[in-house]
């Protein structure tokens, strides 16, 4: 009777916690949806429950007024760009350095760790000064490039952490069968690194999405910005003016991405760990 | 079919061109391609592989040599003529000449070195094979570094060459005095670190972000993870129902972009009509509410909590799925042998959970330790602080960001930079150093 007791008490208790994470984790998301149905823009006035329920905001939006519709494009053209041209080039960098010897190899892993290791912020100067010189500045194209240069060091490193535990066997008896360096790396290694490949997309297709300190320095004009600078821009010079529209903006946007995030979470965990621990 | 054929040939080609090959001097192929790249290749009769070289080294001498000159020079003066000469310009050209030369170097050490032993093989009775053959070698041998090539020339671009740039700014004096085109910048050696250590103001600000950086990175990202951990553990427990459902809800933070998340919760801290004051503090305490966004103390605590907030489902998700994997003959094990609960989290749960996920659990530590985002976008950094040039929050990462483009301090923030790299690779290198990866061979 006491043992049962005390086991009901712990249950009750470990409801009880997590009903207070649920609270703490919803407050913030509900408060910001009730912002965006507040009628008028300033924030003052605005509660969480709105008085005058209103969707004027997300009309807003989508009228000619904002340029929140091509932000949004520019962001996917950039992610999607990002997201494909990071999977090619790290998966062909990862399958030199996991199963070839060459000169430089054992250094360069090296090197890759040690350029994760200097902060972004570094670059900064010399990356502007560096796309002022081609002529890419303020351009989506000169922002994708930096991105797919930037991330390969951290994503080498990942995927090649799995082509390693993909047995050797595989390719070595393709190999015997007579299928040349490229046939085994698309027809056996590819398929078979799809879980990690994945997660490479999806970090290199989300992380261009919401990255903001890159874009506010290379991209100048309001038609070029993307979602996060344009967002940003909005609130940053009257704060409490404009945080309606802002919150309308924030929610279309979360909304996609969270059921995105939702949906693969599991692969995602199951790539990191795969591909990280034994990396 | 054809390789039956090809030895014959091969060996009748052997024997009649014995004696000549004998004189074939591989000293003399060396000291032809240290004249002028790819003569030492004709030598050796491998014409087409010659003429690439010679091909090579003709263009590079035409185009590129006034244009290294150049940055070689401009590398070491920074320019003389303050208004015409553009120091910044001329280091950046400086930077690219280093990085063309040493691959035009690398190119032609390759060259000399496969003149020489190509011209050894060939004396010890070697003789070339057929255009599409040697081809096919080339093919074979090149691979890997066909394959990694666009890549690492892209990062050679966007990562390296920065970095070199960045690291000798830290030895220059760029800023928004002497920038130019008006003035020259010039070479100050390691005046800008001696600034750092010795004068007062410089010294009180780095001490105090530094040490709040330390914190930081140490007390976020420990409650993170602490926090994920026990609730990980918690809904693991078998009498709880709904577990997807729960472990759904618990993701949501991390599902968020928290780009947007860290921007709701400024607005949700501001002092006057912040949420947090208005329906939260003042209704529970009365009075005016805290500080959140005006005093350093308050800013900090709340930057904590949003940064666990934002933090621990991933960890949380990490966690789940290693406690899900641990096989229940551990726990019965244990049962049977009467440990306690605490026990059993302490010598099985959690040995388990941090062999399988040590490494990305340090790369949180070294993420917030970097964490620009939610610095700058809660509250710029601020509130200023007396007499520092940092504001109140500010992590080196963000002090870093306010040199750069508040005060246009260049020199500085590139000096302050590089203490940060090497503290993160001092410190993660010898983490990552025992793991698998080096001790791996490559070769198929």
């Amino acid at each position: 009777m006491g043992q049962q007791m005390k086991s009901r008490l712990e249950v009750t208790g470990i409801y009880l916690i997590l009903a207070i994470v649920f609270v703490v984790i919803f407050y913030p998301l509900i408060w910001t949806v009730g912002m965006s149905l507040n009628e008028g823009s300033s924030l003052y006035s605005s509660s969480i429950i709105p008085e005058n329920f209103s969707l004027e905001h997300y009309m807003w939006l989508f009228s000619s007024e904002s340029n929140y519709l091509t932000w949004y494009k520019n962001s996917l053209i950039v992610s999607t760009f990002t997201a494909a041209g990071s999977v090619i080039l790290t998966s062909l960098v990862a399958y030199a350095f996991s199963r070839y010897e060459f000169v430089g190899r054992k250094n360069g892993l090296y090197v890759f760790l040690l350029l994760q290791m200097f902060p972004v912020m570094m670059a900064m100067v010399a990356l502007y000064i560096f796309l002022n010189m081609i002529g890419m500045l303020d351009t989506l194209s000169g922002l994708i490039l930096i991105y797919l240069g930037g991330q390969i060091p951290f994503n080498a490193w990942l995927v090649k952490g799995y082509f390693d535990t993909i047995p050797r066997e595989l390719d070595q008896a393709a190999r015997i069968d007579g299928a040349g360096h490229l046939r085994v790396f698309f027809s056996i290694m590819l398929p078979l690194a799809k879980p990690i490949l994945a997660v490479v997309a999806l970090f290199n297709f989300m992380m261009p999405m919401f990255d903001f300190l890159l874009p506010s320095i290379v991209l100048s004009s309001e038609a070029k910005y993307t979602l996060a600078v344009g967002l940003f821009n909005f609130i940053n010079d009257q704060f409490a003016n404009n945080f309606t529209r802002f919150a309308a903006g924030s929610v279309l946007v979360a909304v996609p991405i969270a059921a995105i995030y939702l949906f693969l979470q599991r692969y995602l965990i199951s790539g990191l760990t795969a591909g990280g621990s034994k990396g | 079919m054809g390789l039956p054929e090809y030895n014959e040939d091969h060996e009748s080609n052997q024997h009649h061109l014995a004696g000549k090959q004998r004189r074939h001097n591989p000293k003399l192929a060396l000291v032809l391609s240290v004249l002028f790249a790819g003569l030492g290749q004709l030598y050796n009769r491998r014409y087409l592989k010659g003429i690439i070289f010679i091909t090579i080294e003709a263009a590079f001498l035409v185009t590129m040599l006034d244009f290294i000159n150049l940055g070689i020079w401009g590398l070491r003066t920074l320019g003389t003529i303050p208004g015409t000469d553009h120091s910044i310009r001329l280091l950046v050209f400086g930077v690219i000449s280093l990085i063309i030369l040493a691959i035009v170097v690398t190119l032609y050490v390759f060259n000399i070195r496969d003149a020489k032993l190509q011209a050894e093989k060939i004396r010890n009775g070697w003789t070339a094979p057929r255009l599409g053959e040697a081809l096919r070698e080339a093919y074979e041998r090149s691979f890997p570094y066909l394959m990694t090539t666009p890549g690492l020339l892209l990062m050679l671009f966007v990562v390296v060459f920065p970095l070199i740039f960045a690291i000798l700014l830290a030895f220059t004096n760029y800023n928004l005095y002497n920038s130019p085109p008006r003035n020259l910048v010039d070479w100050v050696g390691l005046q800008n670190f001696i600034n750092l250590a010795s004068e007062p103001i410089w010294k009180d600000t780095f001490i105090s972000v530094f040490s709040w950086t330390i914190v930081w990175t140490v007390v976020a990202t420990s409650l993170q993870i602490g926090v994920g951990l026990f609730l990980a553990v918690l809904v693991n427990d078998s009498r709880v129902k709904f577990k997807k459902l729960i472990r759904t809800v618990l993701i949501l933070p991390w599902a968020v972009p928290a780009f947007v998340t860290i921007l709701i919760f400024a607005a949700m801290f501001n002092d006057q009509f912040g949420a947090i004051n208005r329906d939260i503090i003042i209704p529970l305490t009365g009075g005016e509410g805290l500080p959140w966004l005006s005093d350093p103390f308050y800013s900090r605590i709340a930057i904590i909590l949003i940064q666990t907030w934002l933090g621990f489902p991933f960890v949380f998700a990490l966690f789940t799925g290693v406690l899900q994997s641990i096989s229940k003959d551990w726990y019965e094990a244990a049962d049977i042998d009467g440990s306690s609960r605490m026990q059993k989290f302490r010598f099985i749960t959690l040995p388990h959970v941090m062999f399988a996920t040590a490494p990305l659990l340090i790369m949180q530590y070294a993420q917030n330790f970097n964490n620009f985002n939610i610095i700058y976008l809660f509250n710029e950094g601020g509130p200023p602080v007396m007499d520092q040039k940092a504001g109140g929050t500010d992590i080196l990462i963000s002090w870093v960001y306010k040199l750069t483009f508040d005060t246009n301090n260049y020199g500085m923030a590139a000096a302050v930079s590089i203490i940060m790299g090497l503290l993160v690779s001092g410190f993660a290198f010898y983490q990552f150093r025992r793991t698998r990866s080096f001790k791996e061979e490559g070769e198929i």
